[in-house]
């Protein structure tokens, strides 16, 4: 069974039709990717999903409960998680405390129990600053706990917001761009990390990504969009084959570089 | 060496129980004062009560701090709240108890069952302000707060039974000085218990990034509403301590300057720090009380004999501090930062102490 079933999902901006018919089957532990110039749409089916917006048509089927009017925290507890193509970490936050805040649905406490921080209050707090600990150490991050976000190198601050997204126990992963700005060997670690991550949280991950050496090296699957509609779809070598994209991306990127 | 580990380990945690414990022993003390010093006229009538006006402002400052430093937000609505909570309380103590108790029982008793409903009564009128905030944030919800200032203050000015514009009177000085201590100890606990917990890490993202906050999982509205209802309860609060200390309040008193004064204390202080927020509180206030000193010495002086009272010059003072503040110490005196004293063992050490844990467990295994 699907762990993501979307069906012609369609989003309109006023008269911009920014995603059209869209649709999607994601097995659990698949990895696809999504392509395309910018301005496609990618980002808008991540925020449609994600409850930023609400589709004006279509169905997102997560886990067999459909996501089209949720609130984005709800769909976030309920395992959808997401990082952002800007950065988008609470900076004046400690490293530790930008995973403790994502705990915010994990944890099992009253606000009673908050206020007064009885015993149940501190034994859930324990737990999550354990977890929260032991998951930025797997990131080796957890020697700059302590550190203020923003003061950590931006390839750090990339993989802590990939930490973070973690820390609400996701099935499903969202990774926007998690490249941009990475050098290439950057992008090399990143592609390993992406794996391993995948492997090591049993996640199933859609990647939006411009990069094509990462999202030709690691998705199994790759769907192309271009002014919101889908023009190609299939594994990494069919779709360098497929002259639609060509056109439409890969042709333009090569005569750009 | 593990058993040098494990000593500097203990030792983190034996330094941060020892504070703890002089942090009790120093209120214990305090708490003493504050009957030795009513009681045996240890200080004059006037600073006893500048001291009781310090107490009320912290209370104050410290819940505006939850919305406007650590929320991010910008309220102006802080005064009606307090206006709300001095009204209930009075017309309670005055109207509704009975008047011929016993004075103890009516202080231990009844003062501190008006001044909870003055503060509920605070936290109720507040969602009437958290709901805007789901939509509007910045310069339009500093809009609104105002708007719903003004609205509390114009309320009770045409409602002749209270007294209208004219006031309410009639209360006992009920606030004394160990009603305020305990109630700004109560204060700052909870504030400092809720920062440091879940919802205060929510109401910090949103400030941050409400978007991303929402995206990892903070349930946005809950973090807003709470923020909102717990941060005017204290408000409420505080007004009833006001008004059991004045025993005399009108509507005109809480309008716009409260709010001033009450942005320049936590300004003052350091946006996002209950310690900043108690600084700032304890600073403002005696500034203003040196200055109407001065004012009055400066009076004396027949050149001077035309110089405007102090509810003119506090005017001048307050965005005057305002504005150097903006320009020369935009975070305050306290920045972000906190006293030791206030943060919890595990948000100040948590991190340092799992790692030695981590360090020593990894250390015996390999043995």
């Amino acid at each position: 069974m699907p762990i993501l079933q979307i069906k012609g999902l369609t989003h309109f901006f006023g008269g911009l039709r920014a995603v059209f018919d869209f649709d999607l089957d994601l097995e659990p532990g698949e990895l696809i990717g999504i392509i395309g110039p910018n301005g496609a749409g990618k980002t808008t089916i991540f925020n449609l999903i994600t409850g930023v917006y609400r589709p004006t048509r279509g169905e997102i089927i997560f886990d067999g409960v459909n996501l089209v009017g949720k609130e984005s925290n709800w769909i976030i507890a309920h395992g959808v998680a997401r990082t952002f193509q800007n950065i988008r970490l609470f900076k004046e936050l400690s490293v530790l405390d930008n995973v403790r805040t994502a705990c915010y649905s994990q944890i099992k406490y009253s606000v009673a129990d908050a206020l007064l921080h009885s015993a149940r209050f501190q034994r859930e707090e324990e737990r999550i600053l354990n977890e929260a600990m032991e998951l930025l150490s797997l990131f080796n991050l957890d020697r700059l706990a302590d550190e203020k976000s923003k003061n950590l190198p931006y390839g750090l601050q990339r993989r802590l917001e990939i930490v973070r997204a973690l820390a609400n126990h996701p099935k499903l992963l969202l990774l926007d761009e998690p490249a941009a700005g990475m050098n290439p060997s950057e992008i090399s670690d990143l592609m390993e990390l992406i794996q391993w991550v995948k492997e090591k949280f049993n996640l199933t991950i859609i990647l939006i990504e411009h990069q094509m050496r990462l999202v030709m090296g690691i998705c199994q699957r790759i769907k192309v969009l271009d002014f919101g509609e889908t023009i190609a779809e299939g594994s990494p070598i069919e779709i360098q084959q497929n002259p639609r994209v060509i056109e439409a991306y890969l042709g333009e990127e090569e005569q750009g570089e | 060496m593990t058993t040098k580990d494990l000593i500097q380990l203990s030792g983190l945690k034996g330094k941060f129980q020892k504070r703890q414990w002089a942090l009790i022993l120093a209120l214990v003390f305090f708490f003493a004062l504050t009957f030795l010093i009513p009681r045996y006229g240890l200080l004059n009538e006037y600073i006893q009560l500048i001291i009781i006006y310090i107490g009320i402002n912290i209370i104050m400052a410290v819940s505006l701090n939850m919305v406007n430093g650590y929320m991010g937000d910008f309220s102006l609505g802080h005064a009606g709240f307090m206006l709300i909570g001095a009204y209930i309380s009075s017309i309670l103590t005055v109207w509704v108890f009975p008047r011929n108790w016993n004075p103890i029982f009516t202080s231990i008793i009844l003062f501190p069952i008006a001044v909870t409903a003055g503060g509920l009564a605070a936290a109720l009128a507040s969602l009437i302000i958290a709901f805007p905030s789901f939509k509007t944030r910045g310069d339009y919800l500093a809009l609104v707060t105002l708007a719903f200032n003004m609205i509390c203050v114009s309320v009770v000015q045409n409602i002749e039974a209270i007294g209208a514009g004219r006031g309410f009177m009639g209360m006992k000085k009920l606030t004394t000085m160990p009603w305020v201590f305990i109630w700004a100890l109560i204060a700052i606990w909870v504030v400092r218990n809720f920062v440091y917990s879940n919802l205060g890490r929510g109401t910090v993202s949103i400030r941050e990034d409400e978007t991303a906050a929402e995206l990892v999982g903070v349930n946005t509205r809950q973090v807003k509403v709470l923020t909102f209802v717990i941060s005017s309860f204290f408000a409420g609060v505080g007004g009833a301590l006001f008004a059991h200390i004045l025993q005399f309040i009108t509507p005109s008193t809480f309008q716009l300057q409260k709010n001033v004064d009450f942005l320049v204390m936590i300004y003052l202080g350091g946006m996002g720090s209950i310690g900043g927020s108690i600084l700032g509180a304890v600073t403002y206030t005696v500034i203003l009380e040196l200055l109407r000193e001065a004012l009055t010495i400066l009076g004396t002086f027949p050149i001077f004999a035309s110089i405007p009272s102090l509810e003119v010059w506090r005017w001048v003072l307050a965005p005057l501090l305002l504005i150097l503040l903006m320009i020369y110490r935009n975070k305050g005196i306290m920045g972000l930062r906190e006293f030791g004293f206030l943060v919890p063992f595990r948000d100040q050490f948590g991190s340092r102490f799992w790692l030695k844990r981590r360090e020593l467990t990894n250390a015996n295994s390999s043995n």
